[in-house]
């Protein structure tokens, strides 16, 4: 698999790659540099903008309103995380596992939300977490019934059920967050497992540690890249969510993503919204750094 | 447990036993259900959602009568068949320059084509709204011309998943066909026509339909690219479940959906599950 030196065929090289650079930098590195340069400017009158190479941006952002914005932004997204990571990975053991018959319809099953309308699933939601949505529905019937159960038994019935705020606030935002989120979990953590060597596993069985045991101490460190990379997956975009704390969120649910938009629709604060924007790029290279630099750890032991 | 299952269960059958199945079932109700409840309430025969009043299709009527929505439809559809076609000639010509060549900033230009990917939605939908202020960009361009700045936001991002799939699936070329080839007297062009696109074939398939899906389902991006003339699918929806939610919106949504099956279902009749399943 020796690569070629692009020297010795300059001809194919242009052909191939002419057209992959222009794109990239003028349709993402000449807008992503846009944004970087107002960053460092300042609003003069309604449209003009003036790029005087102030920090005065980057100074309002460490104001406490935005670093508690930040902060959680950092919670919600790593909350979801973890919860897509506890739900996710029976599943994707369960396909892992799963008889050459059902595995790949289990995968179809988990990729075709993803391949469904993100604005959809998110609407599909709303319906089902309004107040006269089933997700009250069901909850009033369970609370019913407990009320039934206690009279029955001879304990004074529980007060008349009264629905409960399911939409509009922060609990919305984590719902709707895992569920929109979930098959980016699974892909990932499946395809780690899949390569796993199930031998390894047999013999933890065999020299008799328990399942739970097995898993812990052997599945899940073999398995430890792929984990990572699922966490990563999930974290980044969970980060950077616009639609769902938008549609399910409360006032006080607002999330990173939705104060850069409204400094470009309703504050009009471009060179703010820019400093915001490139905050939230330097996050994610922050993330992907540690990644990185946690991937490089074993190598050297 | 043991009394649901007839043949004993291996150690390693994890999903025979009772509580995987439950947990697995569990989340599949947790991932349709949403879906389930708003394709039949689309059918429902009232203004709200809330209780079933019978059975009716006229909310499909509705919605293919509002003249916005079918547009929006169109257009949306116009941008994912554009942006599919130039992302894979865009991502498969990346593909090929990675694959093959050793040049100068290599390490750095194959990290800048991936960027996309990890950029948040919200920072490049920011990027190109002031890049497209920036150049001027005009807007009063008939139909389809209009669309222009949709499109190019969307070939941005969905090219380097296309240079994913097509590079993975470079990798298991047998370079020597190749060489045959050019040893029978094919030229560099006829080498790339008929031998290595046959190879590629799978991955261009997959990343077609990846490409086509995620532009169809872009709202972020659209939402800073978009102009009053020119919306897309996901940004009327967006504006009609802000005013309310009507079952038109559910007629709508459910059409979207049968949609992105039919897709899922041609790729699988020309793949087979699996092969689809491993290209994610």
């Amino acid at each position: 698999m020796a690569e070629q030196d692009w020297k010795t065929n300059k001809r194919v090289f242009a052909a191939v790659s002419l057209p992959t650079l222009f794109w990239v930098i003028v349709f993402f590195l000449v807008p992503m540099a846009i944004v970087w340069l107002y960053s460092f400017g300042e609003n003069k009158g309604l449209t003009e903008i003036e790029f005087s190479g102030t920090l005065e941006n980057y100074k309002r952002a460490t104001e406490w309103l935005y670093v508690t914005i930040f902060g959680k932004s950092f919670a919600v997204a790593a909350l979801v995380t973890l919860i897509c990571l506890i739900i996710g990975f029976p599943v994707a053991m369960a396909i892992t596992f799963a008889s050459e018959k059902w595995r790949p319809w289990l995968l179809l099953g988990i990729m075709l939300p993803f391949w469904t309308n993100l604005l959809i699933r998110t609407y599909a939601l709303m319906m089902l977490l309004g107040t006269q949505g089933f997700a009250n529905k069901g909850l009033g019937a369970l609370w019913e019934g407990t009320s039934w159960i206690k009279t029955l038994v001879g304990l004074q019935p529980l007060p008349t059920w009264e629905p409960v705020q399911l939409l509009f606030n922060n609990f919305a935002v984590v719902f709707g967050l895992v569920y929109v989120h979930l098959p980016f979990m699974v892909l990932p953590l499946y395809a780690a497992l899949d390569r796993l060597d199930r031998s390894l596993i047999e013999a933890s069985l065999d020299l008799g540690a328990g399942h739970f045991r097995t898993i812990m101490r052997i599945v899940v460190p073999l398995a430890a890249p792929g984990i990572i990379a699922g966490v990563m997956i999930t974290l980044i975009p969970a980060l950077g969510a616009y639609l769902t704390p938008d549609l399910m969120g409360g006032t006080d649910s607002q999330m990173i993503a939705n104060v850069i938009e409204r400094q470009f629709k309703k504050a009009n604060d471009w060179p703010f919204g820019a400093a915001l924007s490139f905050l939230l790029i330097y996050a994610m290279f922050a993330l992907i750094a540690i990644q990185s630099m946690r991937k490089k750890v074993p190598e050297i032991r | 447990m043991a009394l649901f299952s007839r043949t004993p269960r291996a150690p390693l059958e994890y999903s025979r036993t009772l509580w995987m199945r439950l947990w697995v079932g569990a989340v599949m109700v947790f991932l349709y259900a949403p879906l389930v409840v708003l394709i039949i309430f689309s059918f429902n025969d009232s203004k709200r959602n809330v209780v079933w009043r019978g059975f009716t299709t006229k909310y499909y009527e509705k919605a293919m009568g509002n003249d916005q929505l079918v547009e929006a439809l169109l257009n949306s559809l116009t941008i994912a068949a554009l942006a599919t076609v130039a992302s894979l000639v865009i991502g498969t010509f990346a593909a090929v320059m990675l694959w093959r060549f050793r040049f100068p900033l290599k390490g750095a230009i194959d990290g800048t084509i991936s960027l996309p990917i990890i950029v948040p939605e919200i920072c490049l939908g920011v990027a190109f709204l002031m890049f497209f202020a920036a150049v001027d960009w005009p807007t009063d361009l008939i139909w389809p011309f209009n669309l222009g700045a949709i499109t190019i936001a969307h070939i941005t991002f969905c090219f380097p998943f296309v240079t994913m799939v097509v590079r993975s699936r470079l990798a298991t070329f047998n370079r020597e066909q190749e060489e045959a080839a050019k040893d029978l007297g094919a030229s560099e062009g006829q080498v790339f026509r008929d031998v290595l696109i046959p190879h590629i074939k799978p991955a261009l398939v997959a990343g077609a339909l990846l490409s086509f899906t995620l532009s169809l389902d872009d709202f972020v991006i659209t939402y800073f690219t978009s102009g009053p003339d020119t919306i897309t699918f996901p940004v009327k929806v967006y504006s009609m479940v802000r005013f309310s939610v009507t079952p038109e919106v559910n007629a709508a949504s459910t059409l979207l959906i049968i949609l992105t099956v039919a897709l899922t279902f041609v790729a699988l009749k020309l793949q087979g599950v699996k092969a689809i399943a491993e290209t994610h």
